[in-house]
């Protein structure tokens, strides 16, 4: 089988895939790029449908110029690379990526391999989060952003970390009534990591300007809060909730956005045999990387949000480092100083990242609480009981045992949303550390395929 | 009864209309099936193991709780599917595979 593109393949075209592709393409290589949605520009640079009007700067607000160059780029890019957008990687064997594209089966060898697949919601499921009307954080930005719809007339905001902010804050601004902004953790916890958040002073005070909008226009913003449940019968109704000293409370609304910061789309690098290790930090388990985006798996590179979460702006410097790291190891000259200026400028933001972590950090507390009726996994309908049982009664010592007794993770999420949760549920209720009770292993097909693909051999 | 999402901007797109469980709906061109779908009611699907109704929670092709069937039976992710004229579309009764 002939190997397309020069044999470099970039997987993902948000802003890591981007400038990877474009460092590659100054190179004189032609990469392909294959990215599943219809569009480029990744999640946080999300473009709207054709026939949409909305100018940048309502779309991304401070952060338009970036979206612009970026979008830029990559149109510069189409004529230069292999560009295959509404293009699924759905698996990896023998150094070639398996990919379906509306139906069609197409195989894809390679040389070497830029992921840059980006991240996803973190969730950590309660009571009645699987109602209609719950959407992730993510999604309820989405729905605003890529389709000019919002979650509710009256939204609740849950979870924690700058998105819970920035997101009741886009709402605010399109008019609708946010009904609270409920954030898991202590603000204590923000004063503290300051040292660290300092770090990028601009963003620090661009988080700060939100909270501020939304005080002055009357939202009410817990801190240190319990989720409790979401009430409703075929919809969502409101949301009970606990606040820190500890007295309950009910926030009567038609939505609810969740989310717990981001966790980074790591199937394909499992896929490709990458080596993990556990992140005590972010409290996951994350690919191994060089610093460089050099994988454990020769000519494997990682980068953006999908090798550890660092943001939009890092993910950018990330692919490109990626690139040039690539470029070097099939014998390329790259200039150290262009190598050495994007590391330094990287170090900020792993600076910054970890103050996130924080002073937003994941409420892993809350599985141990979780009454046992909890659905975890929403694609299998596992509760946090049957979770319970399988580490107890069956011995389950950590996830993939757990999820042979109980099914969690088996199903067609691949434990995108219950997968980090599951994890704590099970390590609480065998008091081990979450280090011990493992990670969930990715498996092929990475998401479900068409139907007519699934019949072929 | 209203729909779970409400559109706030980009409403003066070219109307499409497709069918729901029978029902014809109107949404617009570049709207998603799962926009369509939820603008003009607030459910997708049942779940298999009889706990309720749901409506997809992602957006973005993660959770794969979106997916509808077409009455020819094929699966649709709705968040990443745009709607078409004259789809038909089914919200209930078809099992996952
Ligand atoms: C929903 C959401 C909203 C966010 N909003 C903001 C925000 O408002 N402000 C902010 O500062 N940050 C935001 N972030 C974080 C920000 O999006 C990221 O830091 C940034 O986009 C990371 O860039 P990336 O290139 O690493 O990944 P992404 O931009 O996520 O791009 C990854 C790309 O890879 C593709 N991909 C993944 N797997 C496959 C596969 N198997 N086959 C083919 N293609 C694949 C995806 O479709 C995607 O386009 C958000 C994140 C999420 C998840």
């Amino acid at each position: 089988m002939a190997v397309t593109g020069d044999g470099v393949i970039v997987v993902g075209a948000g802003p890591a895939g981007i400038r990877a592709a474009e460092r590659l393409v100054a190179a004189g290589i032609r990469p392909t790029v294959v990215e599943e949605s219809a569009r480029d520009g990744g999640q946080i640079y999300r473009r709207q449908p054709e026939g949409f009007r909305r100018p940048p700067e309502a779309l991304y607000g401070a952060d338009s110029a970036k979206a612009r160059a970026l979008h830029e780029a990559a149109q510069a890019l189409h004529p230069r690379v292999d560009w295959r957008p509404g293009t699924l990687v759905w698996a990896i064997r023998d150094g070639t990526l398996l990919v379906n594209r509306a139906g069609q089966h197409e195989a894809l060898p390679f040389r070497h391999l830029i992921l840059a697949t980006g991240a996803t919601d973190r969730i950590m499921p309660l009571p009645g989060w699987t109602l209609p009307g719950v959407t992730s954080l993510g999604g309820a930005q989405i729905a605003l952003k890529a389709q000019g719809c919002v979650i509710g007339r009256e939204p609740v905001f849950l979870g924690t970390g700058p998105l819970l902010y920035l997101v009741a804050w886009q709402y605010l601004k399109a008019g609708v009534a946010v009904r609270g902004v409920l954030d898991t953790s202590a603000f204590a916890k923000r004063v503290l990591a300051a040292p660290w958040l300092a770090a990028r002073p601009g963003l620090l005070a661009r988080g700060l300007a939100y909270t501020a909008a939304l005080r002055r226009a009357g939202v009410r913003i817990a801190t240190n809060i319990t989720p409790l449940e979401v009430e409703g019968e075929d919809r969502v109704a409101a949301l009970r909730w606990r606040d820190a000293a500890g007295v309950e409370h009910r926030a009567a609304c038609d939505g609810i956005g969740m989310g717990y910061g981001l966790r980074p789309e790591t199937q394909l690098a499992d896929l490709a045999g990458c080596a993990f290790a556990f992140d005590g930090g972010a409290r996951l388990w994350l690919p191994v990387t060089d610093g460089d985006g050099r994988s454990s798996v020769p000519c494997v590179y990682l980068a953006g949000d999908g090798a550890q979460i660092r943001g939009a702006d890092a993910a950018e410097l990330a692919g490109r480092l990626a690139a040039c790291a690539a470029l070097r190891d099939s014998g390329r000259a790259v200039d150290e100083l262009e190598m050495a200026t994007l590391r330094r400028r990287l170090a900020g933001m792993t600076r910054f990242r970890r103050g996130l972590e924080r002073a937003f950090p994941y409420p892993a507390h809350l599985a141990a609480d979780l009454p046992d009726e909890t659905l975890v996994c929403r694609c299998e309908a596992i509760t946090a009981g049957a979770l319970r049982q399988a580490g107890g009664e069956y011995g389950a010592a950590e996830v993939n045992r757990a999820k042979a007794f109980s099914r969690t993770g088996m199903g067609r999420c691949q434990g995108r949303m219950c997968g980090p949760a599951a994890a704590e549920v099970l390590a609480a209720a065998r008091g081990i550390p979450m280090a011990q009770a493992g990670r969930l292993r990715g498996a092929a097909p990475v998401k479900p395929l068409p139907l007519a693909t699934e019949a072929a051999p | 009864m209203t729909g779970l999402l409400h559109r706030v901007a980009e409403a003066d797109r070219p109307p499409i209309r497709l069918s729901v469980d029978g029902r014809e709906i109107t949404a617009l061109a570049g709207d998603t099936l799962l926009t369509a779908l939820l603008v003009a009611g607030a459910r997708l699907r049942d779940s298999e193991f009889g706990d309720g109704t749901r409506a997809g929670f992602c957006l973005m092709g993660a959770c794969q709780d979106c997916w509808v069937w077409t009455e020819a039976g094929a699966r649709l992710r709705a968040c990443s599917t745009p709607a078409e004229p004259g789809m038909r579309i089914l919200t209930g009764a078809a099992p996952w595979p």
